[in-house]
């Protein structure tokens, strides 16, 4: 099933276009800084900002301001989850959850459930809330509203989910937590979701597509890996945040030293030990460009374990800053690095030169491919 | 004091407080059911009249009584179109009638019902709202089922204020109601007859009874929004 926009809305002197296929096999990311339009785009598609062009999905027509056609929010089942839930504090967390399903049943006029609807403890089961249903909602931690959240709108049996920035109200550990529930909720109840966030970290690990916003233009759309090497998406994630995403094969756990060893690029990388990933699966990784240094020979006496042969591909130098981007080939896979334009001159940098990439710190996207 | 009291005090006020209870939980009631949807409509509207909507709504608030009443007067007496179709239809004049009383007191007491709705309304946050639209509620059921619960203390606010001055009115209640007993002679008159006719013992006692009765009903309020921010904090 696919997603068809080609939406305008003006919000004040804001304006956002666009005009774009997006995949619902799974999740896409909608990226962008703040104020790019991200939100603004996942209230049109809700239903609850005005917007002129048209939404299809699938064969449903929700918007088409030609025709005339305008579906209210309540027809257009999009499960929405807002930043701090939004629960509905005169219930208990089980009368939040039963709120939807209450509405499924007198819309399908009945009581018995239908097939591929998410049973109610299937849901409360892959979310954990078992221990909090009669619970009241002011009481519950951020991290319990978002799965209550969470689980409310799969209980409305949504055609597609809109998660604007679900985690960002949470702190690091609570965040981390959430994620596999996320995870979970798209391999077993296979809802569509387009999943809003600032955080690229967050989109690597849920997202299959991404699609990048800025200043209410689609600046890139595709496959994740894909979207995050491009370099124009640099300038909107920052450079700082900047990076690539690369792929590598689990290759055995070393539990004396707590690390987990990966071919790459023709030789080994080692990262913190993670045994629930099977030997033999790949795995996608994600770099930062800061956490990238290049030398010209091998080094010796250096605490950083993680030494990759790579040929530069590109150099770009920064505009008004003394900070140069590299591009780097290793085994077939882009690596990038962030380092000072004074090194470029120093260790002669271009395009061609075989060099070492030093890698500080990597992390896990958190899909086996 | 009180022992000077006739003994058949209930007899002599008796007949005054029911009627002026009805009246106010008539007049509250009918509020309720009109101040609601209106007041919902106020805090959702973006009509470009809601300011003088909203003007003529608190009106009352800033009237004399006497000014209410005597348009309220001019608009029921069966000389004008409105009092002539009340008479056509129910055979009885408008004015001086319980049924007149009760238009009046609606009237006068709309800005205690629909001000403190509207508020509570309009604080209510959005994203419940949003995300109950979004979870299949219609606009109606969203109503129903989120707003108003969540507005339950602007509820309990407005019905309290509605009925306590509907109790309290005076100059609507002269001008259009007259003092009949049993039909339209309410404390607030009835304090003031005795007065005129120097029966302090009675308006004594029908002082302190509304005395009484405001205090407990002040208090109430205080107690309940107390609570409900300990609750919700």
């Amino acid at each position: 099933m696919m997603l068809h926009l080609d939406l305008r809305c003006r919000v004040g002197g804001f304006e956002l276009a666009v005009r774009e296929l997006v995949e619902t096999g799974g999740c896409t990311g909608i990226f962008g800084r703040s104020g790019s339009g991200k939100t603004t785009l996942l209230r049109a598609v809700a239903g609850f900002q005005a917007a002129d062009g048209s939404i299809r999905l699938g064969e449903e027509l929700w918007l088409d301001s030609i025709k005339g056609v305008n579906w209210p929010p309540h027809r257009r089942r999009a499960g929405y989850v807002f930043q701090r839930g939004a629960l509905f504090s005169h219930l208990d967390v089980r009368g939040n959850l039963d709120y939807p399903v209450r509405r499924l049943k007198s819309r399908h006029n009945s009581s018995e459930d239908w097939p591929g609807r998410p049973g109610f403890d299937r849901v409360v089961e892959a979310l954990d809330l078992g221990s909090l249903l009669h619970r009241h909602v002011n009481g519950l931690s951020g991290g319990e509203t978002q799965r209550v959240a969470l689980g409310r709108a799969l209980l409305s049996d949504p055609a597609l989910m809109l998660l604007d920035e679900p985690l960002s109200a949470l702190d690091l550990g609570r965040k981390v937590d959430i994620l596999p529930f996320l995870a979970r909720i798209k391999s077993e109840f296979r809802v569509p979701m387009l999943y809003v966030s600032h955080s690229v970290d967050e989109l690597v690990r849920v997202a299959d597509h991404l699609l990048v916003l800025a200043d209410g233009e689609v600046l890139a759309h595709g496959e994740t890996g894909a979207v995050l090497e491009r370099l124009d998406v640099q300038s909107v994630t920052g450079r700082f945040e900047g990076g690539s995403v690369v792929t590598a094969q689990v290759e055995r756990h070393d539990p004396t030293r707590f690390l987990t060893l990966m071919g790459f690029a023709g030789t080994r990388i080692s990262m913190p030990m993670l045994d629930r990933l099977e030997p033999g699966t790949a795995v996608r990784l994600r770099i930062r460009s800061r956490d990238v240094a290049i030398a010209t020979e091998q080094p010796r006496g250096i605490s950083i374990r993680n030494v990759v042969p790579a040929e530069v591909l590109e150099v770009d130098l920064e505009a008004g800053s003394p900070y140069a981007e590299v591009l780097l080939n290793a085994g077939n896979q882009h690596l990038r690095a962030r380092i000072t334009r004074d090194a470029v001159a120093d260790l002669q940098l271009v395009p061609g030169g075989e060099v070492f990439a030093l890698i500080k710190s990597v992390t896990f996207d958190h899909r086996a491919l | 004091m009180l022992t000077e009291l006739p003994p058949d005090l209930l007899v002599e006020l008796g007949p005054t407080l029911w009627l002026t209870v009805q009246l106010a939980a008539a007049t509250t009631l009918v509020l309720f059911l009109i101040g609601t949807p209106f007041a919902w409509w106020l805090a959702n509207t973006r009509n470009v009249a809601k300011p003088l909507i909203e003007a003529v709504t608190a009106l009352p608030l800033v009237l004399p009584p006497t000014v209410l009443g005597f348009y309220l007067l001019m608009l029921m007496s069966p000389d004008s179109p409105v009092g002539a179709l009340w008479v056509n239809v129910t055979g009885q004049t408008l004015v001086f009638s319980f049924e007149g009383l009760l238009i009046a007191s609606v009237i006068y007491s709309l800005p205690f019902m629909v001000q403190p709705l509207q508020t509570a309304f309009e604080t209510i946050d959005r994203q419940p709202l949003e995300a109950a639209a979004s979870l299949g509620a219609s606009p109606l059921d969203v109503f129903v089922s989120i707003a108003c619960p969540l507005a339950m203390r602007g509820f309990v606010s407005a019905g309290i204020l509605s009925f306590a001055h509907t109790i309290g009115e005076f100059g609507v209640v002269l001008m259009v109601g007259g003092s009949i007993p049993g039909e339209t002679r309410v404390v607030s008159i009835a304090l003031y007859e005795y007065v005129e006719t120097l029966r302090f013992d009675l308006a004594h006692t029908l002082a302190l009874i509304l005395v009484a009765f405001a205090l407990v009903v002040l208090t109430c309020v205080y107690v309940f929004n107390r609570r409900a921010a300990v609750r919700v904090g």
